[in-house]
């Protein structure tokens, strides 16, 4: 790292690379893998949202992950964004809700407001 | 005449009919066919299937993906022992009710925690990472740093509150070379989990807070001590170090400046003590990690005799955001003498457990009813165990105090690294007392007797009193045990080791007494002192309870009321919880 | 464990004391425990007197001088576990294993350890069971979380 210009270049690369349009895909979704989400489970929710995708082909669904945020008590926390709309926050999401979380969020654009914490 | 229990099976399924029939077939080898009536039907349960499905009645239990064995397993426990089978029934995705949003968090060091990807360091970068290190090393020097510190009022976050600006002050003055900067990750109180979340949410902030220490101080090697006990914070934080070396934000002449710093990661081996500063330097070093006296203090004389500042994670991931934004910015919220924010590790009977950040000097009762939601299913508040194992059990008359540095010391308890556990009426205190005091004589590292030799005296008083042997004058004992433990020894873990126990004597004196003079637990919680009973006008005789004893204490004849033996009872409560008329009471 | 696997991971750290406590957790971790033999190699490697090796190996609970059954489950038995649930399902345990803490089932499937606090109190009672982390236990669920990894014996 050379100077704040090389610093302020990478900055902007990377809050365009948040854009989903620019990354071609239609949704991001992210499951918080911080020890206590992964004891809750987030390590299996986070291979059923990947089985899932994959079973769909679907491959415009960008899948990544964040530490704790401090929602203990809703772990398995995941997170989804379509386009360039709010990022909801899913709580309790256990692999066994996934199947349903992609078709109505992700495939049908309908979050499922039960499972949403806000 | 009516059946006690229905059991309906989806006969659309395919293989319905054989797990049909081992239903039936188990339920005429226990002869319950008089009682447990075996239907199919096709109109069952809802749109996802779930294999071939069975729902019992009264209870309503709704078993899935069912086998013929598992058809028996069912029979035999639920309907011949009455206790569900958890593995098989079909468990509905809890709905929780929607917390309202926690308008006392401000989030300065979890800024970023849950919301960038910690394994990618453009993300911190998107969120202005390693731009407060880039205006340090470009347009100031270290005095100006410290002084933007200093305004800060930050103190460090790893419990003793040491101004941070006067430790790094110290080391940038101390005369000696090279000088060492040490992070210490070894966050191990019971309760506390706020470093972790952390290091495994957001490293990079507390990486970029150790380079401007470093600068300060003029320290070129940094260590970060992370125990063992934390792997994926150890992985993310490997990844982070790889990733800020390849960028230059670690290594030879960072942002053109001349300064060289980098950093290497220590894994603790699972030793509490570890976390006193000087034990850490010890580990380190290779040593038995044991604490010693000071001074020297590591500002004079540290890891390997040299200069060495050390702060833990949360004070590091501090120190970015407070360069960024000003040391005013920081001050502007907190107390008089404790400024900013603080992370609070909030776990035990509270109805949201898990991490917060807010202003110092909120209340108690804030931190317990609006941020943690209050307790558990509306049971009554005892008390709050602030400072893990070194601190100290606050009851509800101080449920409006502020927290902050001095008043949570003013009640006998400490900030600690900020790990709350609340307590609720079911909690018995000298049980509590018991299970701290267990740690810290397992975790003394042996070098100073009074805490070597006096905390083991003082757990076998409690396990005593907790096991209905107490005496009078145990209380007494205790109090001069955990004072002369406090005078006697070396480090903190021994200073502050009798804490737990001072308090509860202090504010749960009459819980004590119980125990010890009416050898009773008034939380119901030490089985010693607690009794089984039935309660001969309530109970029905149905004989659940004498089936279900692991230790065969209950007698009596079926439809009459039955008896439990307390000398064989081992206060397991399994009677109690199989009990189809809540006849079995604890006193 | 042999030679050659302790002689990797002494190279991997560094050899000279500075590296002693991280060698012989590393090596502890994937040996299972250290025998003697390993504790001579280490100090000869790194040029230090065998009693100073053994002080460190005997100070820190993560390095094992013990033998360990296949599978190690490390229960949390800190006051936080303990207060929302924590001694139900540490019965639980020992019956699934049919063992008491500090022991190895005789066929050298399990050995049952308590670990101090491992910083996912607000999602306790938890365990450790190898290098996974299980949190919100009950005792209804600590028979199938073990079952994933071996046979368990105990009474039912």
């Amino acid at each position: 790292m050379k100077n704040l210009e090389e610093l302020r270049n990478i900055k902007e690369r990377a809050l365009q690379r948040r854009k989903l349009a620019g990354e071609g895909a239609r949704a991001r979704i992210v499951v918080a893998m911080g020890t206590t989400g992964i004891a809750a489970g987030a390590r299996d929710t986070m291979t059923a949202i990947l089985a899932e995708l994959e079973k769909r082909g679907i491959g415009d669904v960008i899948v990544t992950q964040t530490g704790g945020g401090g929602l203990s008590t809703y772990e398995p926390v995941v997170q989804i964004q379509i386009g360039d709309s709010e990022l909801v926050t899913y709580g309790n999401l256990d692999a066994t809700r996934v199947p349903a979380l992609i078709e109505s969020h992700i495939i049908n654009g309908q979050p499922v407001t039960d499972w949403l914490v806000k | 005449m009516a059946y006690r229990a229905n059991i309906l099976i989806s006969s659309e399924a395919p293989g319905a009919d054989a797990v049909q029939a081992a239903f039936l077939s188990k339920v005429q080898d226990l002869q319950l066919e008089d009682e447990v009536q075996v239907l199919a039907t096709t109109a069952l349960m809802g749109a996802a299937t779930q294999g071939i499905e069975a729902l019992v009645y009264p209870e309503g239990t709704r078993y899935v993906n069912l086998t013929p064995a598992d058809a028996a397993t069912i029979v035999e426990e639920h309907l011949y022992k009455g206790r569900p089978v958890q593995r098989l029934a079909y468990v509905e995705p809890k709905v929780t009710p929607l917390p309202p949003p926690n308008t006392k968090e401000v989030r300065v060091v979890l800024g970023n925690v849950g919301k960038i990807n910690p394994f990618d360091i453009e993300d911190y970068i998107a969120e202005d990472g390693y731009m407060a290190l880039a205006k340090v090393l470009t347009e100031m020097t270290p005095d100006q740093v410290v002084e933007e510190m200093k305004k800060s009022g930050l103190r460090g976050r790893g419990g003793a509150g040491f101004p941070a600006y006067m430790k790094w002050t110290l080391a940038r003055n101390s005369p000696n070379k090279p000088k060492f900067l040490i992070c210490n990750g070894d966050e191990g109180d019971p309760g506390a989990f706020m470093n972790r979340s952390v290091l495994e949410g957001d490293p990079h902030s507390v990486i970029e807070g150790m380079a401007i220490a470093a600068y300060v101080v003029g320290a070129e090697q940094g260590y970060f001590y992370v125990r063992a006990e934390y792997p994926i914070a150890i992985r993310t934080l490997r990844v982070a170090i790889e990733q800020a070396r390849e960028y230059g934000f670690l290594g030879q002449n960072i942002f053109g400046s001349g300064f060289n710093f980098d950093l290497e990661i220590r894994m603790g081996a699972g030793a509490f003590v570890c976390g006193e500063e000087t034990a850490l330097m010890r580990s380190i070093e290779g040593k038995r990690g044991m604490p010693s006296t000071r001074p020297p203090f590591p500002a004079a004389s540290g890891l390997w005799g040299k200069p060495s500042n050390i702060n833990n994670v949360e004070t590091y991931a501090n120190t970015a955001k407070i360069l960024l934004k000003g040391g005013e910015w920081f001050s502007s919220v907190g107390t008089e003498k404790s400024k900013g924010t603080k992370t609070f590790a909030i776990a035990g009977k509270v109805k949201r457990t898990g991490l917060i950040e807010v202003p110092l000097g909120l209340t108690l009762r804030e931190v317990v009813y609006d941020v943690g939601g209050g307790i558990l299913n509306d049971k009554k508040f005892k008390a709050v165990q602030t400072g893990g194992p070194m601190g100290g059990c606050i009851p509800e008359q101080f449920l409006d105090m502020p927290v902050d540095y001095e008043s949570l010391a003013s009640v006998g308890s400490i900030m600690g690294s900020g790990g709350f556990v609340i307590m609720d009426e079911d909690t018995c205190m000298v049980d509590i007392a018991r299970f701290f005091m267990d740690f810290v004589q397992d975790e003394s590292c042996g070098k100073c007797v009074p805490c070597r030799v006096g905390t083991r005296r003082m757990l076998e008083i409690l396990n005593d009193i907790c096991e209905g042997r107490g005496q009078p004058g145990d209380i007494e004992r205790l109090e001069e045990l955990g004072k002369s433990i406090m005078r006697g020894s070396l480090c903190g873990l021994g200073q502050g080791a009798p804490n737990p126990v001072l308090s509860t004597i202090k504010y749960f004196r009459h819980e004590y007494e119980a125990h010890i003079y009416e050898k009773k637990c008034p939380a119901k919680v030490c089985r010693a002192l607690i009794e089984y009973k039935v309660n001969p006008e309530t109970c029905i005789g149905c004989t659940r309870c004498a089936r279900n004893c692991p230790v065969n204490a209950i007698s009596g004849k079926p439809k009459e009321a039955h008896y439990i033996d307390p000398s064989i009872c081992i206060r397991c409560g399994i009677c109690s919880q199989v009990c189809p008329v809540n006849a079995i009471s604890v006193e | 464990m042999n030679e050659l696997a302790l002689q990797a991971i002494i190279q991997h750290y560094r050899t000279s004391e500075e590296g002693l406590v991280e060698i012989l957790r590393e090596a502890s971790r994937q040996a299972g425990y250290l025998t003697p033999e390993h504790l001579a190699f280490i100090a000869k490697a790194l040029h230090l007197p065998q009693s100073q090796v053994h002080s460190v190996a005997s100070f820190y609970s993560l390095i094992s001088l013990k033998p360990l059954g296949r599978h190690v489950v490390r229960f949390c038995q800190d006051a936080p576990c303990h207060v929302v649930g924590g001694r139900a399902v540490w019965e639980a345990v020992q019956a699934a294993l049919g063992i008491g803490v500090g022991e190895t089932t005789p066929d050298g499937r399990w050995s049952l350890l308590t670990t101090s606090c491992i910083g996912a109190c607000s999602v306790g009672p938890v365990m450790m069971v190898d290098d996974d982390i299980h949190g919100n236990l009950t005792p209804e669920s600590v028979r199938d979380i073990l079952a994933r990894y071996d046979k368990i014996g105990g009474a039912a």
